[in-house]
C-alpha cells in the first residue's frame, strides 16, 4: 500500500499550478470578475495545450492517458485558483466532443435546474432539444459563474466522475482560503499582536487545516477507489470544507473579508454553487446510510 | 497513491488471520472491567501468546504497513487491546528503545514485550496537566540514588503496574532554568517504599487511573534515563515521531459499531426517522474518511520513517470529536437502553467523553496545529 503521492504526481500538480500563476494570476481573475465571468479563450487553449481537458484521454486517442488520481490534483488546483468556466463538462467531452480536449471549443451541460457559462459554450450535451426552452439567465450569486435557469430540472443524472471533481475543486477552495485566513491572521495587528496570536483566531484556523485534510484524503480515496460510496463521502466533506472555510476566512479577515476587493467572497460563492451540483445533501447522506446495512467493510 | 496492498503484506495478513483463527478460542473469559488483578492477567496473557508467535515487537520488527494490517486483523478477529500493556508497549519502551543505554534497554524491554511487567505513566499533577512543564515533584541527589517527592494523578493502571515512567524536577525553576529544563526521565518501580496509590474513580465507575503519593521514594540513579534535566526532550522524543497507526484498531472498531448501530436503528424503527439515517450517512462519511486518512498517515511513515506528531494532532482532533458524536447516535438509536448502564453502547458513550481530554486536550491539539502547522505566531 503506497497511498501517497508519487513523484510523477507531486510534478504534475506543480505544473498546474506554476501554469495557473502564470495564465491565471491576480490580475486576471480581477478581470475575469468584472468581465462577469467570460471566458477567456486563449486561456483555455492553454489549458488545453497543457492537458487539461484531454488528461484521461487514452494516449492512443491524442490523450495524455492518465486517470482520475491524477484528474484530481489538476481540479483542487483549478479550484485553488477560482478557475473560471465549465471545465469539468468540457473535460469529460474530451474524446466525445470534436474540439474539446485541445481546448478549442467550450462545453457545458444542464445540471438540476442550471446551465453554467451558457453564453460561452459552442455545445452544450446532456441535453434534449427542447431543454432551453424558457431558460432564463439569472443575475448569478457567483460572479464568475453565469447561471442560466432552466424551466424545469433536467432528467439527466450529473456524471459521477463529475461529482469527484467538484469535489476536488471544493478542496482547492478549502487550502486556498485558509491559506487566506493565516496569511492574514500573521499580519494584521491588534492589541499589539497579530491577530493571529489569539486562540479564538487560532482555533478557527486550525479547524480549517483539519477540514482540509480529511476532505482531501476522502476525495483522493474515492479517486482511487472509484466507489459511489466513497465519492459520496468525497462530496460530503468537501462541501461542507469548503463552505465553512471560506466562512472562517471570512471571519478571520474582519470587515475586509466583507468587501468585493477581498477574494474570499468569490470562494464561499463559488463552493455555494458547486455545493449545488449533483446529489444534493441530503441524497449523499442517504446513500452513505444505506451502505451501512450492506457488507460491513 | 495506490490503496491495494503488496503480496508480502497480503501474505503477512493471511498468516496473522490463519494464527488468530488458531489461538483465540483458547484465550480465557474476559474479566470483569473492575477486577484489575484479572485484566492484568488477561492482558499479559495475551501479550505472551503475542511475543511467543513473534507478533510482540512490531513497532520495531515490521513496516508500518504491516503494523497496520495487524492492528486492524487483531481487531477484527476480536483479540483483545494492548490494555494493561498500553504504556510499556507504546511509550516508555519506545522512549528506552531511543534513548536507553543497552544495559537499560536489556533489563526493561524483554519483560515488556513478553508481557512480564507492566508499566505505567506518571506525568499529569494536580497542578500540572495540559502545562506539562510545569511539574513539581522533586527529585534530590543522595549518591547514587533520587529521593523523590510529589504527587501525580490521572495515572491509568497505577494499581497493577511494575514500573512507573516518571517525570520529575531536578532543577527548580529560575529566571535562567526554563519550565522545560530542569525536568529528568526516571524509571520508578511500583514497589519502592513511600509510594501509595489511591484510586479514583471515573465517571464510568470504573478505576481507570489513580492518584499516587511520593514520599521520599529512592530511585537509583541507574534509572535515570538520558541525562540529568533532559527528561522533556526524551519524552518528547517518542511523543513527536509517530507512525499513524495511534487509533488504527479504535477506527476499525467504531466502524463495525456504526454498522450495528445502523441494523439496530433498522430493527427498532428509528430508521424511518431521516434525520437518524442521515446522521448515520454522515458519521459513515467520517470514519470511512478517518480510515483513509490512517492508510494516508501510515504510507507516509512507510516513506519517512515516521509521521511528525502534529499530523497525529489533526487526526486526534477530528477522531476525538467523530467518536463522541457516534456514541450519542447511538444513544439517540437506542431509546430507553440509553439509559441502561449494561448495554455496551452506554459503557462506550460514558467512555468516549475522556478522548477530548486524555493525551493533550483537543484545545492543546489546536494550538499545536495552529502553531507547529500553520505557524500562526505564540500568543495569548
Ligand atoms: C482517561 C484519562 C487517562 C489519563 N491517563 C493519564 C496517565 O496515564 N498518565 C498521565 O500522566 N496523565 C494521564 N491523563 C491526564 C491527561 O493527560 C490530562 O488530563 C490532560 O493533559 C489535561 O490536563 P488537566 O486535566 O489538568 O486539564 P487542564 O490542563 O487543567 O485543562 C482544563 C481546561 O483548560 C483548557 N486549557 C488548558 N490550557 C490551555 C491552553 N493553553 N489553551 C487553551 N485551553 C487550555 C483545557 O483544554 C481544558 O479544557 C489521563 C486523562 C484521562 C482523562
Amino acid at each position: 500500500m503506497d497511498f501517497q503521492l508519487t513523484a510523477d504526481q507531486r510534478a504534475l500538480r506543480q505544473g498546474v499550478r506554476d501554469l495557473l500563476a502564470r495564465r491565471f494570476d491576480r490580475e486576471a481573475l480581477r478581470a475575469a470578475v468584472d468581465a462577469g465571468g467570460e471566458l477567456d479563450r486563449d486561456l483555455w487553449r492553454a489549458l488545453g495545450e497543457a492537458g487539461f481537458f484531454a488528461l484521461r484521454l487514452p494516449e492512443a486517442e491524442g490523450g495524455v492517458g492518465l486517470g482520475l488520481p491524477e484528474a484530481v490534483l489538476l481540479f483542487e488546483e483549478a479550484g485553488r485558483a477560482l478557475l473560471p468556466g465549465p471545465l469539468i463538462d468540457t473535460h469529460l467531452a474530451a474524446g466525445e466532443v470534436k474540439g474539446a480536449a485541445e481546448g478549442e471549443v467550450v462545453v457545458t451541460a444542464p445540471y438540476g435546474h442550471f446551465v453554467e457559462h451558457l453564453g460561452d459554450a459552442d455545445v452544450i450535451v446532456r441535453a434534449d432539444k427542447d431543454a432551453l426552452n424558457g431558460a432564463m439567465k439569472v443575475r448569478s450569486v457567483d460572479p464568475l459563474t453565469p447561471l442560466t435557469r432552466l424551466s424545469r430540472r433536467t432528467p439527466y443524472p450529473y456524471p459521477p466522475e463529475a461529482v469527484l471533481l467538484t469535489a476536488a475543486e471544493q478542496v482547492g477552495t478549502a487550502a486556498r482560503t485558509l491559506d487566506l485566513a493565516v496569511q492574514h491572521a500573521c499580519e494584521r495587528v491588534q492589541f499589539g499582536q497579530p491577530v493571529g496570536g489569539f486562540q479564538a483566531v487560532k482555533h478557527l484556523c486550525a479547524q480549517m487545516l483539519v477540514r482540509v485534510e480529511t476532505a482531501r484524503t476522502a476525495v483522493y480515496a474515492a479517486a482511487v477507489t472509484g466507489t459511489a460510496v466513497e465519492r459520496a463521502a468525497a462530496k460530503l466533506l468537501a462541501d461542507e470544507a469548503a463552505v465553512r472555510n471560506a466562512r472562517d476566512c471570512l471571519q478571520v479577515c474582519g470587515g475586509m473579508g466583507f468587501t468585493w476587493e477581498a477574494d474570499v467572497h468569490l470562494h464561499l460563492k463559488r463552493a455555494w454553487v458547486r455545493a449545488g451540483r449533483g446529489p444534493s445533501k441530503a441524497e449523499a447522506e442517504e446513500e452513505l446510510a444505506a451502505a451501512l446495512l450492506g457488507d460491513p467493510a | 497513491m495506490d490503496l491495494a496492498y503488496t503480496p508480502q503484506e497480503e501474505e503477512f495478513r493471511t498468516e496473522l488471520r490463519e494464527w488468530l483463527a488458531r489461538v483465540l478460542p483458547g484465550l480465557p473469559e474476559r474479566p470483569d472491567p473492575l477486577d484489575w488483578p484479572g485484566r492484568r492477567a488477561y492482558d499479559t496473557t495475551w501479550q505472551r501468546m503475542l511475543y511467543d508467535a513473534g507478533y510482540a515487537d512490531l513497532q520495531r520488527e515490521a513496516t508500518p504497513t504491516q503494523h497496520l494490517i495487524f492492528l486492524e486483523e487483531t481487531e477484527r478477529a476480536g483479540a483483545p487491546y494492548v490494555g494493561a500493556n498500553f504504556v510499556g508497549l507504546l511509550h516508555a519502551g519506545p522512549t528506552i528503545a531511543a534513548e536507553g543505554t543497552p544495559e537499560q534497554q536489556e533489563r526493561w524491554l524483554p519483560p515488556i514485550l513478553r508481557g512480564d511487567e507492566v508499566w505505567c505513566q506518571g506525568f499529569s499533577e494536580p497542578e500540572a496537566g495540559s502545562d506539562l512543564a510545569s511539574l513539581r515533584t522533586k527529585a534530590v541527589r543522595d549518591g547514587d540514588h533520587y529521593v523523590v517527592t510529589g504527587s501525580k494523578i490521572w495515572t491509568s493502571h497505577a494499581e497493577v503496574a511494575d514500573w512507573c515512567e516518571l517525570l520529575v524536577r531536578t532543577t527548580p525553576v529560575t529566571p535562567d532554568t526554563p519550565k522545560h529544563k530542569g525536568i529528568t526521565w526516571l524509571a520508578m518501580p511500583m514497589d519502592a517504599p513511600g509510594i501509595t496509590v489511591r484510586p479514583l474513580r471515573t465517571l464510568a465507575g470504573s478505576t481507570e487511573f489513580a492518584e499516587m503519593f511520593l514520599d521520599e521514594v529512592r530511585v537509583p540513579v541507574a534509572n535515570r534515563v538520558g541525562a540529568e534535566n533532559d527528561g522533556w526532550r526524551v519524552t518528547m522524543v517518542t511523543l513527536s515521531f509517530e507512525r499513524g497507526t495511534a487509533f488504527v484498531g479504535e477506527v476499525v472498531a467504531c466502524r463495525r459499531t456504526l454498522a450495528e448501530v445502523a441494523r439496530e436503528a433498522r430493527t427498532n424503527g428509528t430508521w424511518d426517522d431521516p434525520a437518524v439515517r442521515r446522521q448515520l450517512g454522515r458519521l459513515n462519511a467520517e470514519f470511512m474518511t478517518l480510515w483513509r486518512l490512517t492508510q494516508w498517515n501510515v504510507s507516509e511513515a512507510q516513506k519517512t520513517g515516521g509521521v511528525p506528531g502534529v499530523g497525529g494532532s489533526v487526526f486526534k482532533l477530528r477522531y476525538s470529536h467523530a467518536r463522541q458524536e457516534l456514541y450519542d447516535t447511538a444513544a439517540e438509536v437506542l431509546g430507553p437502553d440509553a439509559f441502561d448502564l449494561d448495554h455496551d453502547w452506554t459503557l462506550d458513550r460514558l467512555s468516549s467523553l475522556s478522548y477530548t481530554i486524555a493525551a493533550g486536550t483537543s484545545q492543546i491539539q489546536q494550538n499545536i496545529v495552529a502553531e507547529r502547522i500553520l505557524g500562526l505566531p505564540k500568543g495569548r
